[in-house]
């Protein structure tokens, strides 16, 4: 997924001089061809991501599009207040890249696990929370990201992720996202259950349907924030069961945004009756032992229910 | 010099009726740069009030943002907006908040949480690089924010990147939020830390215009820090060097009486 966010990026930079990019000190076999191709484009500011966030932010003032990269929480935890002040509050067009979203660094320890920051990151108010599915995803996430001159998030996963929507109605020609709108990665006609995700976590709802042969559709949401309530309507409306499938803390990520939603549609009057909504997510809680991603995401209870 | 002296009351009287008027803190820190500002504002910064976005105006950021009614005075003072509008400064619905706000004519950047403003104008800096324009940026910091670790983040930077088109000041009044500096975190020896850093270091007395003004136009090969040694509360005597002025707002009387000192250190004004 971070070969495809920078190949995008790369060719994103050819036709667009105001596209830089900012690393923290992180990004090795990964960054070099874009220095190369633009020297004069890319920095590599040191260990430093308070100072990286708060650089973009001037660039960004004077007319560039700056792309801050590093690992999970670094660029986000970490400069929190310079991005909730420099960068939002002053709505300027910084684009924060986190590589290692969830628990992708599983056995480097709770350090890198990346388990917070979408909820944190969606209270801010001029923010864009993005987290892709799959390397297409997060190619149409970093076009998207460059045409919005607002701030943006975008959570990647490592490298190797599945392509995931191929095998389905969307097609790599026509593969259009629409900001804060979800993507149907799976249906079956007469299905009344849905799984809800965002991230990559969404191959383990495709496995999982799969292996089980359960009748449920999926979607990923490339967007945390926003959501759009008048898309979701019809889904709560069609759905007597849905289940919110993230790599994330249970706090105020993912399904808690679906949730207020959901609540916020009924609150109003426009829908009538919610569906049955089951969060899975990791229930406020860190990890003492190391692990790959799949043995984290077991033990902390990351699994879909068979019943 | 006259005009800088003048200018300088004037700065200090607005920003001393606005903290009165609206029982806000910070009255010290915005006496302490009111002479830097005064001979920034005259001379140095290519800016144009009527024009305050202008691309190739030079960038001024205010890092001590809670020191701002020395700025909103200032630019009230050169016409970025009206003088009636300092009246409302800390009112409800006002955009002269207590901290800098970037909606206000003539400032740049929000300013109130410490450290972040001379990072980002290392950014301004370095854009003004790669641009190849010439405009110039300047950061006026407080000697209390240098605790905070970002803006050494910032000063490796700029040095590291030869940012000679980056002036930082520092407003030395030598007393933080909590105390003396030298108490709280020192900071000495500044000048020495600065220098190791790679930076071309002045040190100021900061209420003397002529050597502020020689100091800003000195020619630099490096990024430029100007060390300005400020005395908190200047030109009221019962604000100068106190702490508690930090946070006191002054009553009506105390008002008058501030107004007259700078009245007899000034008469022209």
């Amino acid at each position: 997924m971070r070969s495809a966010f920078i190949q995008q990026l790369l060719e994103e930079a050819k036709n667009n001089n105001r596209i830089f990019l900012l690393v923290g000190d992180l990004g090795y076999s990964v960054v070099e061809s874009f220095a190369e191709h633009f020297p004069d484009r890319f920095l590599n500011v040191g260990v430093a991501e308070q100072n990286m966030a708060s650089i973009a932010a001037g660039l960004a003032k004077e007319g560039f599009i700056p792309f801050i990269y590093s690992i999970g929480n670094f660029p986000t935890l970490r400069c929190m207040e310079q991005i909730r002040y420099d960068i939002c509050y002053h709505e300027l067009a910084v684009k924060i890249i986190a590589v290692g979203g969830g628990y992708a660094y599983g056995s480097l320890g709770a350090s890198h696990h990346t388990t917070e920051e979408l909820g944190m990151l969606r209270t801010i108010p001029n923010m864009t929370v993005c987290a892709p599915a799959d390397p297409i995803e997060a190619k149409e996430l970093v076009k998207l990201a460059i045409q919005d001159n607002s701030p943006y998030y975008i959570r990647l996963s490592k490298n190797g992720e599945p392509i995931l929507h191929s095998n389905f109605e969307i097609q790599n020609s026509e593969f259009r996202i629409k900001k804060g709108y979800p993507l149907l990665l799976h249906s079956l006609n007469s299905s009344n259950s849905a799984i809800f995700t965002t991230g990559v976590i969404a191959a383990d709802a495709l496995k999982f349907v799969a292996e089980n042969s359960r009748n449920a559709a999926i979607y990923t949401f490339p967007f945390v924030k926003p959501i759009d309530r008048q898309a979701l309507l019809p889904l709560f409306e069609k759905y007597e069961n849905i289940i919110t499938l993230e790599e994330h803390q249970a706090s105020g990520g993912f399904g808690s945004a679906i949730l207020e939603c959901m609540n916020d549609l009924e609150e109003t009057g426009q829908l009538r009756m919610h569906p049955k909504l089951k969060r899975v997510a990791i229930p406020d809680s860190f990890t003492h032992i190391a692990g790959s991603q799949a043995f984290l995401k077991k033990m902390n209870g990351l699994n879909l229910p068979l019943e | 010099m006259d005009k800088y002296q003048i200018f300088a009351t004037q700065i200090r009287t607005e920003a001393l009726k606005m903290v009165c008027r609206a029982k806000a803190s910070h009255i010290g820190g915005a006496l302490s740069m009111a002479d830097i500002l005064s001979v920034l504002y005259s001379d140095i910064l290519q800016i144009d009030p009527q024009n305050p976005d202008a691309c190739d105006r030079d960038r001024f950021i205010l890092s001590k943002g809670h020191a701002c009614t020395a700025l909103y005075a200032t630019l009230a003072l050169k016409g970025f907006f009206p003088m009636e509008e300092l009246s409302t400064y800390g009112q409800d619905n006002s955009r002269l908040m207590s901290h800098t706000n970037h909606k206000v004519p003539g400032v740049e950047l929000s300013t109130g949480s410490l450290g972040h403003a001379f990072p980002v104008s290392c950014g301004l800096a370095y854009a003004a690089r790669i641009k190849q324009e010439t405009w110039k940026t300047y950061c006026l910091l407080s000697d209390g924010e240098l605790d905070e670790g970002s803006n050494w983040e910032a000063f490796m930077f700029a040095a590291h990147h030869h940012l000679h088109n980056l002036t930082a000041i520092i407003d030395y009044n030598k007393i933080q939020a909590m105390g003396n500096t030298n108490e709280v975190i020192c900071l000495e020896p500044l000048e020495d830390k600065l220098n190791a850093f790679g930076w071309n270091v002045i040190s100021i007395d900061g209420h003397n215009y002529e050597i502020i003004e020689a100091a800003l136009l000195q020619p630099t090969t490096k990024p430029k820090a100007v060390i300005a040694h400020t005395i908190k509360g200047k030109g009221v005597d019962f604000m100068e060097n106190s702490l508690l002025w930090h946070y006191r707002n002054p009553t009506e009387e105390q008002l008058a009486e501030a107004l007259a000192q700078l009245q007899i250190q000034n008469p022209k004004s």
